[in-house]
């Protein structure tokens, strides 16, 4: 293993062994707290453009498989770990981390004090950063991390949508998302917008047997609609939704046409700029696998899986037309809320987990119900 | 949910003397519940035979006993104590076998006694294994085959369908004492017998192997808001077959995808709700096998155990506290954590170390015992050591052995 070097837009310098790619990358770092799932988080469409570190020590115990792919390959632009693990021990294993990534061309370093860096920008908040694993000068990497625009505002999600509307198949990662009441919504047509969906999102529409169509992200309303959904699904996907006001405008005519809508991650934060809310960056982000989540109308807590730098302030929602259902139980910052005149909810968290405790896949259940509903 | 008002007083079992099998992690959790009970202003009566605890130190309760641990005994406090509710959760497999006692007696009945933290019914469920089996099976939950054998005949037809090698138990006995794996029929009449010697019941019971498959635990926690959290993952470095006590444990657990991670949290939680577990700690106890991923449910424990004060100081959440808490009626969301002082109970602890645990045996002090690990537990006491890394904390417990 040769040398790598990671820098922050601060001017802080680390030095590690790398791993996977040989490259340089600069990118925006997060950490994520999941003990289990890092090939599902390296997969994440949310994560274009950010590096992620993390928490958990060790990284690559139990190798990369066919069936934990949240989309066709890694999206991450970096990986920044204690401890890469030598070996592979886990029955569904195919690959190595390190190889997988070095074909991705994504590089990572190890053999840094994740714990310190996750201090940092805890307190600091997130930082934009740089990592080379082919001996790049530290002086060179902070100032392209300096010079780097970051993501703030910009449109990250056309670049990852899919290019054109397909039918969703499932997959050989499918087996592992059971349906509640298989074959109930049998009949039924979701279109779901691909702002950069996880493929266990579309595993959990379609486990009843719904039939799923995925569009791209610039899909007008009316095209959508023209394809007679009993539901509309806005999907998760990377950077500040204030960076996509053609879609916004997309999702406000998709409300007004009254047809069942769910918004998951930036989803959610499409509807609320839809509903004239505002969106603000919070200091370091929730990324990870542990976080609770309060039903404001039952107490009932729900332990998510959360991957989010941007919130919609509660105040902003208009009053009358929103109702807050969930809340952060870490921060009491705004994790769901339904619209009173519209069939429609969202929340910020991932009920489809993946990685994740599955307390919340009834979010699921839920919408399938408003959509039962609307047929019946 | 706030807490109860309709206690007052509270009866809290401790688990007698230091034995192998049961040693002095039931003092700390005692310890930690008494405190956490007193602190919301309940009068605590306090019980164990065991005078070199903490928790019988005199500041501890409002009233403490240091009397044997037997129904009888029991019985004459409550007469003169006339406690409200009793918590049999944090005394180990002695608490919980002295609320079945007192429960069957008719004294709790009789003198108005609540359960707190576990039901009559709960306890029966966990400890007697056919009923487990039964509950389990009800509820789509894998278990081991397996059924009770009185004599030499009922084992030999049991073992038709398990095959060799075979697990033969002694019902009810703690810490697996008189139990041991069978590779052949010449070794089965001895294991028998030995186990029905030991069976408080005279009562063996015999399951399918599973030698071999990976052994995992889950520290849970439920409040009677149907609040679910895991506390921690353990791992055991060496495969079923060896007595966890006995087992070198990692935390958290190092070799599951979180998809089959979330198989086994989603399985803790449905067999909290089998067992009708409605608040406190659980342990429960997975094998998995390294070449499918299966995955069997071994068995539960409904209250604080050996695993919980191990996973309490590997986590920093403290289990007992939490247990004794929620049993009054709090729920998870109203409970404050300790470490952050500002945010609540209601999360799962995230690691960004490892914790190792190596168990001390003492081998040389008991000439004649059979040095070899099985089902039965023979370690003295453990080390546990945290470190950034797996090699970081394994050597920190070497040392420290």
């Amino acid at each position: 293993m040769s040398g790598a070097t990671l820098v922050l837009e601060d001017g802080t310098v680390f030095s590690g062994a790398s791993f996977g790619a040989e490259a340089d990358s600069v990118f925006e770092l997060v950490f994520n707290t999941s003990m289990t799932g890092y090939q599902e988080i390296l997969t994440d469409p949310s994560y274009r453009g950010q590096g992620v570190l993390f928490t958990c020590p060790h990284i690559g115990n139990v190798g990369v498989n066919r069936e934990d792919y949240e989309s066709g390959c890694p999206q991450i632009s970096a990986a920044v770990v204690r401890a890469v693990s030598p070996i592979v021990s886990n029955w569904r294993a195919e690959k190595s981390l390190p190889d997988w990534l070095a074909e991705a061309g994504v590089p990572g370093i190890s053999g840094v004090d994740t714990r310190f860096l996750t201090r940092k920008l805890r307190d600091g908040g997130t930082q934009k950063a740089a990592l080379s694993t082919r001996g790049t000068d530290p002086a060179e990497l902070i100032e392209r991390a300096r010079a780097w625009p970051g993501l703030d505002g910009r449109d990250m999600v056309s670049e990852i949508s899919c290019p054109k509307e397909y039918a969703w198949a499932p997959d050989s990662g499918s087996r592992w998302v059971e349906g509640d009441r298989p074959g109930a919504m049998k009949g039924k047509h979701i279109v779901a917008y691909d702002f950069g969906i996880k493929k266990n999102i579309l595993r959990h529409l379609a486990a009843d047997g719904a039939r799923v169509t995925v569009v791209p992200s610039n899909t007008p309303a009316n095209k959508a609609l023209a394809l007679k959904p009993d539901g509309i699904f806005l999907s998760n996907g990377p950077g500040d939704p204030r960076g996509l006001p053609a879609i916004v405008e997309t999702v406000r005519a998709l409300l007004e046409s009254g047809v069942p809508t769910l918004g998951i991650c930036l989803g959610h934060q499409l509807i609320g700029l839809a509903l004239g809310g505002r969106i603000t960056k919070l200091k370091f982000g929730h990324h990870g696998g542990n976080h609770p989540v309060r039903d404001e109308r039952t107490g009932q807590v729900w332990i998510t899986a959360q991957n989010h730098n941007y919130i919609v302030e509660s105040e902003s929602l208009p009053a009358g037309v929103a109702e807050v259902t969930l809340r952060s139980l870490n921060d009491g910052s705004l994790e769901g809320f339904r619209l009173l005149q519209r069939p429609a909810f969202c929340v910020q968290f991932h009920p489809e987990a993946s990685p994740g405790p599955h307390d919340a896949r009834d979010v699921f259940g839920r919408f399938f119900t408003l959509v039962e509903r609307r047929g019946a | 949910m706030p807490k109860r008002t309709d206690i007052r007083s509270i009866l809290v079992v401790g688990s007698g003397p230091i034995v192998i099998g049961q040693a002095a992690e039931f003092d700390y959790s005692g310890t930690q519940a008494a405190k956490a009970l007193r602190a919301e202003g309940y009068r605590v009566i306090l019980v164990n035979s065991n005078p070199a605890t903490i928790m019988t130190d005199p500041d501890l309760a409002d009233a403490t006993y240091i009397e044997p641990l037997t129904p009888e005994t029991l019985e004459a406090i409550i007469a003169q104590e006339h406690p409200d509710a009793m918590l049999p959760t944090v005394g180990g497999q002695t608490g919980l076998n002295l609320a079945l006692a007192l429960g069957n007696r008719g004294t709790l009945e009789k003198y108005n006694v609540q359960l707190l933290g576990a039901k009559l019914r709960s306890i029966e469920l966990a400890e007697d294994r056919e009923q487990f089996n039964r509950a389990m099976r009800d509820n789509n939950i894998p278990v081991p085959q397996g059924g009770p054998a009185h004599n030499l005949e009922e084992a030999a037809a049991l073992v038709k369908a398990t095959g060799y090698p075979v697990l033969v138990r002694a019902s009810f006995a703690l810490g697996g004492t008189g139990a041991s794996w069978v590779k052949t029929a010449e070794e089965l009449p001895e294991a028998v017998r030995k186990a029905i010697a030991v069976s408080p019941i005279g009562q063996s019971w015999l399951e399918q192997s599973f030698l071999g498959w990976k052994e995992f635990e889950l520290e849970v926690m439920r409040d009677r808001a149907d609040n679910f959290v895991v506390v921690c993952s353990i791992e055991n470095l060496d495969p079923m077959g060896v007595h966890t006590g006995d087992s070198i444990t990692v935390a958290p657990s190092q070799t599951l995808t979180d998809r089959e991670y979330q198989v086994l949290r989603d399985l803790a939680r449905r067999v909290m709700r089998a067992v009708e577990i409605e608040t406190g700690g659980s342990n429960v106890q997975f094998a998995v096998n390294p070449a499918d991923g299966r995955t069997i449910v071994i068995e539960m424990n409904p209250r604080v155990s050996r695993s919980s004060a191990l996973a309490s100081k590997a986590t920093g959440f403290p289990i007992a506290k939490v247990a004794a808490l929620v049993a009054v009626g709090y729920t998870l969301d109203e409970i404050t954590n300790d470490i952050t002082g500002q945010t609540k109970v209601g999360f799962e602890p995230s690691l960004d170390y490892v914790v190792v645990k190596i168990p001390r045996w003492a081998f040389e002090k008991f000439p004649g015992v059979d040095p070899t690990l099985g089902a039965q537990m023979k370690s003295v006491g453990e080390v546990m050591a945290l470190g950034r890394t797996f090699p970081e904390a394994l050597s920190k417990a070497v040392i420290s052995l």
